[in-house]
């Protein structure tokens, strides 16, 4: 099977690079573009830790086949931060322990911006919804609510 | 320091993404590797053929031929081979066989089910029971990886002459830890390297497990080989022993091929083949007086050990040794065995054999007060231990115990009085939500059992770097649990200096001691304390050899620590685990002081059942514990949720679903964790009671959370539906539904 070629936009910048047709966008951003924060806890859609957003929605990028991801926009955990300044989401995970081995962190911030980005002031109800599709194993969730919360209230909507 | 809430050392990487797990290393020219199992549960294996239409030229292929050392994995026991060799026996369904690598990933998919292994079946043991009642001898001469007596008093005298004489018996299933970074190593090697010829990088609990398998594996000594910890995206004990396999195989392959290899398993492959918690079966009997005082106990407590002794005789012990929970009984006698079966092994999870024990006696003991007529508050409180009693082994509890404290005030939070009443009057009307609250009260032995510590004699140290900062050297691993951040709180308070002087060194067995595995509930207790005593002699040095005098500030502390590096290269200082002469235990007989202390703690669920689709809802959860000094409330209460959550799950969902001794439901879509949409807000709550073992008077809490949560939920679902067979866990709706039918028919 021939390579396929693809041009995306990840992160605010303009790739373009040649993969196996099987290739899926989670193995484009790992092996490709060497950007490793977007994990893979179960390669079927069920966990979360790939999610990034594609053209302004979650997703999980390892459900979407390379060929899709041709001149997407792309965000992943490494797009959240302005340069050494973190996001508010990711300094209120920071200051609330929301991460603990962390693994799911790259997928759980990025679907709490999705969320954020969605209802600026969420209730505790509307987090647990937005967060039930990204597993945690370590924290029970409680300081991940919290950051989510804190987050919220000052305004992190972007 | 201790007692602030430091940030998590490592927390700004995890946040910016930026952490490196060990399947985000690169190796130049590195090849992945995979592993082709045996599929049958029982067999010899008699041949191996690589079939049609695969390059195998350019594979790497390793079968236990090309072991260069012992094809044993290093471990309590000498029994498990890293590959099973032509004409030797196939003991579980999982079990390596041949190992390939390839550059290309695609290619070696297919070339893993093109290998066909050609066997002669064996009639297997699937169950517990077959197992015991020894339908085929599959391991030594009587299917046991270990026995154990505990004998206290005399209980056989007493059951005739007792007011009250009741038998239950429970069960609980398998758990996958499901940490959510799946089982990765990176090997890489280089025959004939000085340095180290075999060199692993992974995810894994304990390093010098790791070590200590691959120079048995390769027959080297102790400097050719190293291990080297990465960040951990969770292991929860599943990466305690079972890393041990996968690093050897990583390295077989790298061995053979001369190049790095990365072996990472997809998650249907780590669910199906690595370790779960043990399976079990616990048979209690116990004899009360007409107030409801024990009189005698007798527990026979059976774990599935799958086909390798792995972690089981320490899971069996630990089990057998927190059995009869937080009560005192003047006669019992403990009978716990670990069986064999042609299953994958079962190994490490939090808990290690006390939730399944403590499962059990925490439900018996509320069966017991529903057919006594008594209010399981009471028959607790009449029953704890307090200071001067002696538990099953014959530890005299020394510190000042108040658990009917601790329980009135986990009662109180969660209204648990008023709550009683008003559920009562709810669940007479024909609302088909029932509601129910409840509880547990338990206890988790810090630390190793038994003469565990002294045996191992743990060694960590501190060292003064160049720019006047002191760094942790331990093996302990960090795994989520935040050991980073409590070693450096742990340090910095020793020394007096603000935490951000305090890092943590990679753990990498060329540089870091052996503090031994990271598990147990030890790390901060028993590690922490050794931290603790390395940094009093590196400032004690540093006053000797006239760099810092007391009393320093950290800016004349650094500037010493600068000095004496500049002047003698070097600066550590090391401590050692020493036997402490007050703690006396005997392996043989069981007896003595099974651990050096215990946290204390008492949980309680308040849950609402759907009688027509028997969905239990778990509404509030109080989480109460008595563990010493908390180092870090935050990271602390972190470590509560979670375990609370996983707790929560065994009790309710986690369902290990098994076909001919075969995971079948491997997956995340049908292994249900608990999602944030599925748990209630954890309640956590800290009574402090400093202890002289641990460091700042801290003890254990890793473990702890797992233990209360499964029976607390049954007991609510008692409280709401009345006396069913709530015996097993986890009592999935269907089991609840079975069991409801039993008592209220179809
Ligand atoms: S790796 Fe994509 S959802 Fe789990
Ligand atoms: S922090 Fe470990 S899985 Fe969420």
């Amino acid at each position: 099977m021939a390579d396929l070629a693809l041009t995306l936009n990840v992160n605010g910048k303009s790739h373009t690079v040649r993969v196996h047709p099987l290739a899926r966008l989670l193995d484009i951003l790992r092996e490709e573009l060497k950007l490793t924060g977007t994990k893979e806890g179960c390669g079927e859609g069920e966990c979360g830790a790939c999610s990034i957003l594609m053209n302004g929605q979650v997703v999980n990028s390892c459900l979407i086949p390379a060929a899709q991801a041709q001149g997407a926009e792309i965000i992943t955990v490494e797009g959240l931060a302005e340069g050494e300044k973190l996001s508010p989401l990711q300094a209120a995970f920071l200051t609330h322990n929301a991460a603990q081995c962390g693994f799911c962190t790259p997928g759980m911030l990025i679907a709490a911006q999705d969320l954020l980005n969605r209802c600026p002031n969420p209730d505790e109800n509307q987090v647990r919804d937005g967060l039930s599709g990204n597993l945690c194993r370590c924290t029970g969730y409680v300081k991940i609510l919290d950051a989510v919360k804190v987050a919220a209230q000052e305004g992190s909507s972007r | 320091m201790i007692g602030a809430p430091a940030i998590r050392k490592e927390g700004r990487a995890k946040v910016l993404g930026s952490t490196c797990y060990t399947d985000d290393m690169s190796a130049e020219g590195a090849l992945h590797g995979a592993t082709v199992r045996s599929q049958i549960p029982r067999g010899i294996l008699k041949g191996i053929h690589f079939g049609e239409g695969i390059p195998w030229n350019e594979f790497v292929i390793v079968t236990a031929a090309d072991i260069p050392g012992k094809n044993r994995v290093a471990s309590i026991v000498h029994d498990q081979p890293f590959l099973v060799g032509i004409g030797e026996e196939i003991t579980h369904p999982e079990q390596p066989v041949v190992l390939l690598a390839h550059g290309d990933r695609q290619l070696l998919v297919k070339a893993r089910k093109a290998v066909r292994l050609e066997v002669e079946e064996l009639p297997a043991v699937l169950d517990l029971q077959s197992s015991l009642d020894l339908t085929q001898v599959i391991y030594g001469t009587n299917n046991l990886l270990k026995e154990i007596h505990i004998r206290k008093g005399e209980p056989d005298s007493v059951w005739s002459q007792a007011a009250h004489v009741i038998e239950g018996e429970y069960r609980t299933g398998a758990q996958e830890q499901m940490y959510l970074e799946p089982n990765a190593m990176l090997a890489v090697t280089e025959r004939g390297d000085p340095n180290a010829q075999v060199t692993v990088y992974g995810s894994l609990q304990c390093p010098y497990y790791v070590h200590g398998a691959l120079k048995q594996l390769f027959d080297l000594p102790d400097d050719q080989v190293r291990v080297i910890a990465l960040e951990m995206g969770g292991a929860f004990g599943g990466k305690e022993d079972y890393p041990s396999v996968i690093a050897g195989h990583a390295a077989l392959l790298s061995w053979k091929s001369g190049k790095p290899v990365k072996l990472v398993y997809d998650r249907e492959e780590d669910l199906v083949c690595t370790t779960k918690r043990h399976p079990s079966r616990t048979r209690i009997k116990t004899a009360f007086d007409t107030e409801g005082k024990f009189l005698a106990l007798e527990i026979d407590f059976v774990l599935d050990g799958g086909a390798y002794a792995t972690m089981s005789p320490v899971v069996l012990s630990r089990g057998a040794l927190h059995s009869t929970s937080v009560y005192c009984c003047p006669n019992v006698h403990i009978h716990a065995r670990a069986a064999a079966t042609n299953t994958p092994p079962s190994g490490a999870f939090r808990g290690f054999g006390a939730p399944q024990s403590l499962f059990a006696m925490e439900r018996h003991m509320d069966v017991c007060a529903t057919q006594m007529g008594m209010d399981p508050v009471e028959l607790r409180r009449k029953n704890f231990l307090k200071i001067g009693d002696s538990t099953a082994t014959g530890q005299i509890i020394q510190e000042n115990l108040d658990l009917g404290g601790l329980m009135d005030r986990v009662l109180k939070e969660i209204g648990y009085h008023d709550k009683q009443k008003a559920f009562a009057a709810h669940n007479a009307t024909d609302d088909p939500i029932k509601r129910g609250v409840a509880f547990s009260v338990f206890m988790h032995g810090c630390g190793f059992t038994g003469s565990g510590e002294a045996t191992m004699a743990s060694v960590a140290g501190v060292e003064g770097l160049a720019d006047g900062s002191v760094s942790v050297l331990a093996a302990s691993t960090e795994m989520g649990q935040g050991k980073n951040t409590v070693f450096s709180q742990i340090v910095a308070e020793a020394l007096k200096l603000p935490v951000d002087m305090v890092n943590t060194a990679i753990v990498d067995t060329k540089y870091v001691p052996n503090s031994g595995p990271t598990v147990g509930s030890r790390t901060t207790m028993i590690v922490g304390k050794l931290l603790e005593d390395a940094a009093y002699g590196l400032k004690q040095s540093l006053i000797q050899h006239g760099f810092l005098k007391e009393p320093y500030s950290p800016e004349a502390f650094k500037e010493a620590v600068q000095k004496a590096h500049a002047r003698l290269g070097s600066i550590k200082s090391y401590a050692q685990f020493h036997k402490q002469p007050h703690i006396v235990w005997d392996d043989a007989s069981y007896r003595g002081d099974a651990y050096p202390t215990f946290s204390w703690a008492c949980y309680a669920a308040e849950i609402a059942v759907d009688t027509v689709t028997f969905e239990v809802k778990v509404e509030d959860f109080v989480a109460a514990q008595e563990v010493g000094r908390v180092v870090n409330p935050v990271l602390a209460a972190g470590q509560i949720e979670g375990g609370v959550a996983q707790g929560i799950g065994w009790g309710l969902w986690e369902d290990v679903v098994s076909n001919q001794g075969r995971m079948v439901n491997n997956q995340m879509t049908n292994y249900i964790i608990p999602t944030s949409a599925d748990l209630p807000r954890i309640r956590v709550i800290f009574l402090e009671n400093p202890h002289p073992a641990g460091p700042g008077g801290a003890k254990g809490i890793g473990e702890l959370p797992m233990d209360g949560p499964a029976p607390a939920l049954l007991n609510a679902l008692q409280n709401a539906l009345g006396p069913l067979r709530l015996d097993e866990v986890p009592m999935t709706p269907e089991r609840l539904l079975t069991r409801y039918e039993e008592v209220y028919g179809g």
